[in-house]
């Protein structure tokens, strides 16, 4: 604000700076003509400086206005429902860290918001803009939640951010960093920005286009192809991985001879996956040379001739020719031949078989744990659902559970491969078979919230748990999920769970109190997730 | 609030919580898990049995009907209150999860609301039948007497210590330090006089606060110097202004205004705390009337003062003034009715108005730091590192003070915003605007920002 000056009327007429610098070096060094007389000079200035303080106060006048920000732009989904404000309001007053110690039967609210943000984006709700400091704030502490809870914010969020250098991640974050990304008919600015815009900026044009027009997009990176730093190639060229088609064998196969090997075993790698690739046809070729079915026994049994040298060829096809410490490097040849070779020749190379009596033939000279671990990673690679499946094999085998040709790590890549009720029945097999001690990571790739079957062996095996008399810590990663994952409608048939049960001899201390409480938590949190979707209603 | 209004949502209930450890442990309660029997009535009591650490669950029970706020009980042996059950069972009931279902009260529950009401209804009579007989008038006349002739020997020895501050000069305050004013400030609270006691203590503070401090003290002890000589000639001012006087050398004073009865839209509460005690203002504006009020309330450190009040609802009471010019400090008798929304906003003004009504308001209590005003349609803009409030339609602006401006509720008023017009109430003074509340531009609700 800004001081009215002084009316010419008002006397004595002491301008307020005078009477600082008078009051700061005090009255007894210098007592100005101008104090009233007939008072103590101290008193006489404390009376002015009164009145003017009063008067400058009372004269306090609005300042100009500074230039007023360009409004957001508009955010054209429908607003939360009340009920939902209110839960999202719940779900942001947690503060991560804040709560210490055990949980007891609380539910984790912190834990419930990814779903929640999930849900609101797929029903397609703005959010209240009051609460958007608070969801920027949330987002900024976990990375993990960023994705769903920048889609959800929208547009005003992204005006925030550029206001507050605290949510600054924001603008990383969304494509275009926050500003709109030219639409997909505007090539003149779609091609003024490749040229001109940052790196950041480069790689989130390159990837929105590629989710719109994959050609475009490659005749885009193919213009500068020549001109990128090493690095920047890679990064682009990784973005071609989504929408990876059979036109972008060309320009692949080009950069198989790139200056960086880096580039060149990507471009490899790509072109693996695209099984009509000349490169795939090569890699087909080399692995069959290597896998064959040994035609003198009576039995069928896979014989595995390795490769004896990396030949040029190879490596310029992105076989790497050193392999790590440790391993033989006719062996690290073979993986990555089989590896990078189309799966859907072996059927036919290896005398008309399905993937299952593939992976069911003996394998000569103890080759058959890295044939099998380089089929995992084609299946993944090609992402085949077949050979997967028939790589996971039976999920009661006995072999299942322990560390066998698959460790969980590979197997939870090709369950990913599996369509959703595929997925959830495999690994309710194997939970039924062998527990939860080695679920997690497979229940971690299973789609929420799990599949009834799914649901009830996990419930089954945490009840199995309990009876053997052990303390719900053990399963803590399990219960967790289960909190997160296990659908709603499951939590009447845990209401006969959450009672204490007679400690016998067998169980331990104390544990059946905990495994009520560890259950009560359960159906509590899964009856707030019932509501959490009901407020935001019915898609 | 019965069953008719709205439930209450989980800000409104962590707002009853007296510190933040009890907010945190009561939200931790905040679901099924220990609770049991959990339900609600329609005649506004939420109860429910919350497992402990000991065997036998603890009895909670909220009368949320009572119209002077909710009144708790528990049988656990928190002394905070509410404790965290209450809480808990509160935002278990405002979650709305089904947790707590309508029902009927149980004995223990229903025995305490009895004993509650039948206790208030004792408590109004005696009130209605013999108000103002606390002991002898005599007495009382002479005690008052001698407080005023200690707050008179201690006006006049601050009188002293501000002439010799002059002589010297001010320069010599910033080396002289923190403690000159401490003491000071001690012998003012010996005079029976904290209101200042309070001017004095935040002298001591003001040579530390960076450029432009001699102005700043400089005006505060000619405002200072200017309630001494108030003081010391009360008799010679107008009724008004003496009793204005007389509230800012801190004695208390009893409402004395007939009773005013209104709609009133709670327009913002929040606390502040000087580690000792806790201080809630709660801003009013009644809907006939358009006058806006103030409610203070104290509270040791740890409890919550009474009452609570949920920001943008409305309730029907009567209000009686403190006496004093200018003084918007008004005492709550009683409510007729329970909060709820309304589409009610207070009336607003430019930003060229809002810093004339402070002007104005000088007039009465020239004491006074700032006054309750609603800006309409203001942006909230960016002004160097600073913010200020920019009149939509004009090309004024009021600066936002740079302490209302580091708190979180800055950017729910940015956020509320996007740039374009919104309506804010809140303190307007020398020291810039103070947001309390805002309100988006089409309809929707307040947003408290404090």
């Amino acid at each position: 604000m800004t001081a009215t000056p002084a009316p010419p009327d008002t006397a004595p007429d002491v301008p307020w700076d005078e009477l600082v610098t008078v009051a700061l070096l005090g009255t007894g060094r210098r007592t100005p003509a101008w104090l009233p007389p007939g008072r103590a000079a101290p008193t006489a200035l404390l009376d002015l400086a009164a009145v003017e303080t009063v008067r400058r106060r009372a004269g306090l006048r609005p300042a100009p206005a500074e230039a007023r920000p360009v409004p957001a732009a508009p955010d054209p989904r429908p607003p939360l429902p009340p009920a939902a404000v209110r839960r999202l309001a719940l779900l942001l007053s947690e503060r991560p860290g804040a709560v210490g110690g055990r949980r007891g039967a609380a539910p984790d609210l912190m834990e419930l918001l990814p779903q929640w943000l999930s849900l609101a984006n797929a029903r397609g709700f703005a959010p209240p803009p009051q609460a958007l400091p608070a969801l920027l704030d949330a987002a900024r502490g976990r990375t993990d939640l960023r994705p769903a809870a920048l889609a959800f914010a929208g547009p005003r969020a992204l005006w925030l951010a550029r206001l507050n250098p605290d949510w600054r991640f924001a603008l990383r974050s969304t494509p275009g960093g926050g500003a709109e990304l030219p639409s997909s008919e505007d090539g003149d600015r779609i091609r003024a920005l490749w040229q001109e815009g940052l790196f950041a900026e480069r790689v989130a044009l390159l990837a929105a286009l590629r989710t719109r027009q994959p050609a475009a997009a490659r005749e885009l990176l193919a213009s500068t192809w020549a001109a990128e730093r090493a690095e920047d190639r890679l990064m682009f060229l990784d973005s071609l991985r989504a929408g990876l088609e059979a036109a972008d064998e060309p320009f692949l196969e080009q950069a198989l001879s790139d200056r960086s090997r880096n580039v060149r075993a990507t471009a490899a790698e790509l072109l693996s996956a695209l099984p009509g690739s000349a490169l795939a046809g090569r890699m087909a070729a080399r692995a069959a040379a290597c896998v064959a079915i040994d035609r003198t026994r009576p039995e069928a049994v896979i014989v595995v001739e390795a490769p004896h040298q990396c030949d040029p060829g190879m490596e310029r096809d992105g076989v790497v020719p050193n392999p790590p410490a440790g391993r033989g490097e006719r062996s690290w040849w073979l993986g990555q031949l089989v590896e990078a070779a189309p799966l859907g020749a072996w059927p036919v190379r290896l005398g008309r078989r399905t993937p299952e009596e593939i992976v069911a033939l003996p394998v000569a000279d103890d080759w058959r744990d890295e044939l099998h671990a380089a089929w995992c990673r084609a299946a993944v690679r090609q992402r085949d659902p077949g050979w997967s499946r028939a790589l996971l094999g039976r999920p009661s085998a006995p072999e299942a559970g322990g560390p066998g040709a698959v460790s969980l790590a590979e197997r939870a890549k090709l369950l990913s491969i599996l369509e959703a009720a595929d997925r959830a029945d495999w690994v309710a097999g194997f939970i039924a078979t062998h527990g939860l001690s080695e679920a997690f990571q497979l229940l971690g790739v299973c789609a929420v919230p799990w599949a009834a079957p799914l649901g009830r062996a996990v419930v089954d095996a945490l009840d199995i748990a309990r009876d053997a008399g052990s303390y719900p810590w053990s399963f803590s990663g399990v219960m967790g999920l289960a909190e997160r994952c296990l659908d709603p409608a499951e939590a009447s048939r845990l209401d006969a769970l959450t009672a204490i049960p007679d400690e016998t001899e067998d169980t331990s201390p104390g544990a059946g109190g905990y495994w009520a409480e560890a259950f009560q938590r359960l159906t509590t949190t899964l009856r707030l997730r019932a509501t959490m979707r009901q407020e935001l209603g019915e898609p | 609030m019965t069953q008719q209004g709205v439930r209450w949502t989980a800000d409104q209930v962590l707002a009853l919580a007296p510190d933040a450890a009890s907010r945190e442990a009561g939200s931790e309660l905040g679901a099924a898990g220990p609770w049991s029997q959990a339900g609600s009535s329609d005649e506004g009591t939420v109860w429910g049995l919350c497992k402990g650490s000991g065997s036998t669950p603890y009895r909670t029970v909220v009368d949320i009907a009572e119209a002077n706020g909710p009144a708790y009980s528990c049988s656990c042996p928190s002394r905070k209150s509410p404790c965290k059950h209450a809480l808990g069972l509160l935002l278990l009931w405002a979650g709305g999860d089904g947790t707590v279902s309508r029902g009927q009260a149980p004995d223990w529950a229903e025995r305490w609301i009895e004993g509650r009401r039948q206790h208030a209804q004792i408590k109004g009579t005696a009130a209605g039948h013999g108000g103002g007989t606390t002991g002898d008038p005599e007495a009382a006349r002479r005690r008052a007497e001698r407080r005023a002739e200690r707050i008179t020997a201690g006006a006049e020895e601050l009188e002293q210590r501000l002439a010799d501050l002059l002589r010297g000069g001010l320069a010599s305050a910033e080396q002289a330090g923190y403690g000159l004013w401490e003491e000071t400030a001690a012998r003012m609270v010996d005079a029976q006089a904290p209101g200042l006691a309070a001017r004095v203590r935040e002298l001591g503070s003001l040579p530390a606060s960076g450029a432009g401090w001699p102005a700043r003290l400089l005006e505060e002890c000619a405002l200072l110097h200017l309630l001494d000589r108030g003081w010391l000639r009360r008799e010679r001012l107008p009724a008004g202004l003496a009793a204005t006087v007389r509230s800012r050398v801190g004695l208390p004073g009893s409402p004395e205004g007939p009773p005013v009865r209104d709609t009133w839209l709670v327009l913002a509460q929040y606390d502040t705390s000087d580690g000792r005690l806790t201080t809630r203002r709660i801003w009013l504006y009644g809907s006939e009337t358009g006058r806006t009020v103030l409610l203070l309330s104290f509270a040791a450190a740890g409890r919550a003062p009474e009452p609570s009040l949920p920001v943008g609802l409305s309730f029907e009471a009567e209000v009686s003034r403190y006496p004093g010019d200018g003084q918007p400090r008004v005492a709550l008798g009683e409510r007729f009715t329970p909060p709820e929304p309304v589409a009610v906003r207070p009336a607003g003004l430019t930003t060229v108005r809002a810093a004339a009504r402070y002007g104005e308001a000088l007039r009465a209590d020239p004491w006074l730091e700032s006054f309750p005003v609603t800006l309409n349609r203001v942006i909230p803009t960016p002004a160097g590192d600073a913010w200020q409030l920019a009149d939509a339609d004009g090309g004024t602006a009021l600066p936002i003070t740079p302490s209302s401006a580091a708190r979180p509720g800055l950017w729910r008023l940015v956020a509320l915003s996007g740039g374009g017009p919104v309506t804010v109430f809140g303190e307007c003074g020398h020291l810039g605007f103070t947001p309390l509340t805002a309100w988006p531009e089409t309809a929707g609700e307040a947003v408290p920002l404090c």
